[in-house]
């Protein structure tokens, strides 16, 4: 796809330059290099070679803070992914977090002759060979040994999401040789790499037999449901957790115990703008007794990220877009914050041991995924 | 069909194992010629990229070798390798990576033939094992 495919698939030709966009970006707020306004014009102007070479196209967020209010309805974020493709074939990487260890070891899982042994964690939970709804773990079991340092425990949520769907009288499939959905390469341009991974994903997924899908992250959840469709055929339902969940609600299936707290809610960027999935989660905050649901300043489908997507460009501006989310956050009087994305959650709580973070203002909070406050919720 | 000639990378700290190395080297000391040594200052900069990164590109083994705890340069080298090391041997056996493949030893300047035995000992063992299950080849 060259430059001039991209302004037709992604309507960039209809751009007023308001600059709406850029005085959304929570990006631009922080650092004034990066202009969602100005890269959509250098495409306009045919600098090609400028945009592609241009540090600030991996400062992008992709979160569609910008194309939600875009009066043109231009597709900004799809717009970077596909720049992004462009760049990466001429060896543009962007600063990769972790000095790119994640991006690599989801490069590795493209590798034909894996065996993994992924599935260690799996103790207390009833999963079968052969059943209709495959719950899909994504990278849970990786990022484990990566961030145990920082308090966050990935495995746990993909332990509690199988509990909770034992409960609601679900024994799922998990895949054991499953691969990454691929997001993170796709949204740093490496969309070879996707194209294997999500063909190898498909392949195991047509040999299990599912009918259902059901993903407990939300950047899986995208993927399949959105970019999947464009490169391979999956032939079945994706769900994820909190639509599940508020079905069983509503059909009175699920019986919560109390549990006292102030919580506030994170929409992480995914589920919220990407896939319009705002209620369900609130509604299964609210149906647990007890709980006091307070909305941040900005929330729903305004809702800031938590300052870096898919492992590329983390640095002062993440940190800064992370500490102002958190005193939102802190401002509601609220001693949990819930949000029902692990990556928002190591995010988060990297921002708070984050040792310069120290000296400035209290951002300590306990952050939560919404599985597992649910998993605590039907503890009996 | 020739003999499989498995690829091994060796990182190794400049101050104590590249050190043991060279004094193989000039004692003549004989070991397997598969060792490709990369030379890092110190064995607690190893960032677990290069150790993907070197299975991503090919090898069929990684070893990081740095100096004792004692002896290290820079004071803190090796328990930050070894911190490391432990995180990066559960992501790389999660990936089906069997053992043997990721090492991690301790060796001095003076120690020049236990360099030698190492990579003997380590040829030795991926050999048997055969080519890295992460290699971008398809099983024939």
């Amino acid at each position: 796809m060259n430059l001039e495919d991209i302004i037709k698939e992604t309507k960039t030709y209809y751009c007023l330059e308001c600059g709406k966009c850029t005085s959304l970006c929570p990006v631009s707020r922080h650092n004034s290099n990066f202009s969602p306004r100005l890269m959509l014009e250098r495409a306009l102007m045919d600098f090609e070679g400028e945009l592609i070479h241009d540090r600030e196209l991996f400062s992008c967020l992709t979160c569609y803070a910008c194309s939600n209010l875009c009066p043109s309805d231009v597709d900004y974020p799809v717009f970077t992914q596909k720049v992004r493709n462009l760049a990466f074939g001429q060896g543009e990487h962007g600063d990769c977090a972790h000095s790119g260890t994640l991006l690599s070891l989801m490069r590795l899982m493209s590798r034909p002759c894996i065996k993994q042994r992924r599935l260690e964690w799996l103790d207390g939970c009833r999963t079968s060979e052969k059943s209709e709804v495959l719950y899909f773990v994504g990278c849970a079991p990786y990022f484990q040994p990566v961030f145990e340092d920082i308090e966050v425990s990935p495995v746990n949520i993909a332990r509690n999401s199988i509990k909770i769907l034992n409960a609601l009288g679900i024994e799922p499939m998990v895949l054991p040789n499953e691969r990454c959905c691929g997001h993170d390469l796709l949204w740093t341009g490496d969309v070879e790499t996707f194209k294997k991974l999500a063909q190898f994903n498909a392949q195991m997924i047509k040999e299990s037999g599912a009918k259902k899908i059901v993903f407990s992250c939300p950047e899986g959840y995208r993927t399949f449901k959105l970019d999947y469709p464009n490169y391979v055929d999956l032939g079945c339902e994706v769900l994820h957790i909190s639509e599940l969940l508020v079905e069983k609600i509503g059909q009175n299936g699920v019986k919560f115990k109390e549990i006292k707290k102030n919580v506030t809610y994170q929409d992480p960027c995914r589920l919220g703008r990407h896939l319009g999935i705002y209620e369900s989660p609130r509604e299964i905050i609210k149906a647990i007794p007890g709980i006091k649901l307070t909305e941040m300043e900005h929330s729903g489908d305004e809702s800031i990220c938590c300052g870096t997507s898919a492992w590329t460009n983390c640095g002062s501006y993440s940190k800064k877009i992370r500490e102002e989310r958190l005193f939102e956050a802190k401002a509601t009087g609220a001693e949990v914050l819930v949000t029902a994305c692990p990556k928002c959650q190591i995010h988060f709580k990297c921002a708070m041991v984050d040792k310069g973070a120290e000296k400035g203002p209290d951002i300590k909070m306990e952050v939560m995924d919404l599985v597992n406050l649910v998993a605590d919720a039907m503890e009996t | 069909m020739a003999e499989f000639e498995p690829k091994i990378i060796a990182l190794c700290c400049n101050w104590c194992t590249y050190a043991a190395a060279d004094i193989a080297g000039t004692s003549r000391i004989h070991y397997p010629s598969n060792v490709r040594i990369v030379r890092v200052m110190c064995s607690g900069m190893v960032d677990p990229i290069y150790i993907l990164k070197a299975f991503e590109m090919g090898a069929d083994g990684v070893l990081i070798a740095g100096c004792h705890e004692a002896d290290c340069h820079y004071l803190n080298g090796p328990p930050k390798c070894d911190a490391m090391f432990e995180k990066m041997k559960r992501v790389v056996n999660m990936l089906g990576l069997e053992d043997g493949r990721l090492r991690r030893e301790m060796i001095s300047t003076s120690e020049a033939p236990i360099f030698a035995q190492v990579i003997e000992g380590m040829v030795k063992q991926i050999k048997k094992l055969g080519h890295s299950p992460l290699q971008e080849r398809v099983k024939v």
